[in-house]
């Protein structure tokens, strides 16, 4: 049995993507068979940030219409042969999907799977419901601001309320904090929300913590996960995440800001 | 004297909007926590039609009188109504 892990979180813009990407291909560098699934029908990307989307030829709707068989629609990961990708639809909507067609795709992949990563779509509405719906554990991905932390909060209570363990009395979703796009500097200025303010309002265990950082741009443009990244401090955070997934205590970093040294502030270093 | 109004200043320093951010979320979630419990629309009016019925036969001030609709865990949920009866209606 595969553990289904949705990456959600209400708003969008917030890095379910990006985290979806480099968790999915981090968990495949520790050796475990991982399919990555993007739910955002009509709005693929995942094939973008993994560097696949010259390669998808049947996508996940068509899997659903009986138009393909899983093994035709699944990208095999160039990088790890572990690792496969399931693009979504870029031509249908999102009622393309119910419950029951979902669900017989997901037993289906959980037999010769260990993780299933559900990248939702943002929003509340029946792609993100759907993304959610089946799911084991959830990583609520929040940046540290306003909206997107309330719109985490909402995300708690669909969990809680509309997924397949809460209609069916089941042990809850577990679920996890991962803080991204965070700027220590700007949080020892009083500008923005601490790790701890954020784990305060939403009280649920955190994951991790993704630095802002120049990385995940450059990734993105590659279509090499930030995880692959290894030099970077967003890869590095992203590394952590993984072990911690796979039951590991590590110390968060990157949570302080780097001290500028006399040299660096006089030679601008 | 510039140098005396740093050292003040520093101290004096203004809230920081980090956390004023951090107060109104503490407020607008809890705020929004509760009423996803909410008590579905058919209650108030529930709430008055049993009350009619109740005073057609004993007199039941509205202190004395309160609904609740709880969901116990699983799919089990409970109307509770609490009436407090006076001495001389028990009679």
């Amino acid at each position: 049995m595969a553990r289904i892990i949705v990456v959600t979180s209400g708003k969008g813009g917030v890095g379910k993507t990006t985290s979806s990407a480099a968790i999915g291909l981090g968990l495949a560098l520790k050796g475990h068979k991982v399919v990555l699934i993007d739910f955002d029908i009509g709005l693929r990307n995942l094939d973008l940030i993994m560097g696949c989307e010259r390669r998808v030829v049947y996508d996940f709707v068509n899997v659903i219409n009986g138009e393909a068989s899983l093994n035709q629609a699944l990208i095999k990961d160039k990088r790890v042969s572990s690792l496969s990708i399931l693009p979504a639809s870029q031509t249908r909507d999102k009622d393309a999907l119910t419950k029951e067609s979902v669900g017989k795709v997901l037993d289906e992949l959980s037999q010769s799977y260990d993780y299933i990563i559900c990248d939702s779509p943002a929003g509340i509405e029946a792609g993100a419901m759907m993304a959610l719906y089946f799911a084991d554990e959830a990583i609520v991905t929040t940046n540290p601001e306003v909206s997107s932390v309330r719109d985490s909060d909402r995300i708690l209570g669909m969990l809680a309320s509309r997924s397949r363990r809460a209609e069916q009395g089941l042990e809850p979703i577990k679920e996890h904090l991962l803080l991204t796009r965070y700027s220590p500097k700007r949080v020892a200025e009083g500008e923005m929300l601490s790790v701890e303010d954020v784990e305060d309002i939403l009280s649920i265990p955190l994951l991790g913590v993704i630095p802002e950082s120049q990385a995940v741009l450059k990734a993105s443009n590659a279509g090499e996960p930030v995880i692959l990244d290894t030099e970077s401090d967003a890869g590095q955070a992203y590394q952590d995440v993984i072990e911690r997934l796979l039951g590991e205590t590590v110390d968060f970093r990157f949570l302080v800001a780097e001290k500028k040294g006399i040299f660096s502030r006089m030679f601008g270093g | 004297m510039a140098l005396l109004d740093y050292f003040s200043r520093k101290k004096e320093k203004q809230v920081s909007t980090a956390s004023k951010a951090k107060e109104r979320l503490q407020i607008i979630v809890a705020h929004e926590r509760n009423s996803r419990h909410k008590q579905p629309d058919y209650l108030p009016q529930l709430t008055e039609d049993i009350l009619k019925v109740l005073r057609k036969y004993i007199k039941v001030s509205d202190e004395s009188f309160s609904i609740n609709l709880d969901k116990k865990d699983g799919d089990l949920n409970v109307l509770e109504l609490n009436i407090e009866l006076h001495d001389e209606q028990a009679s």
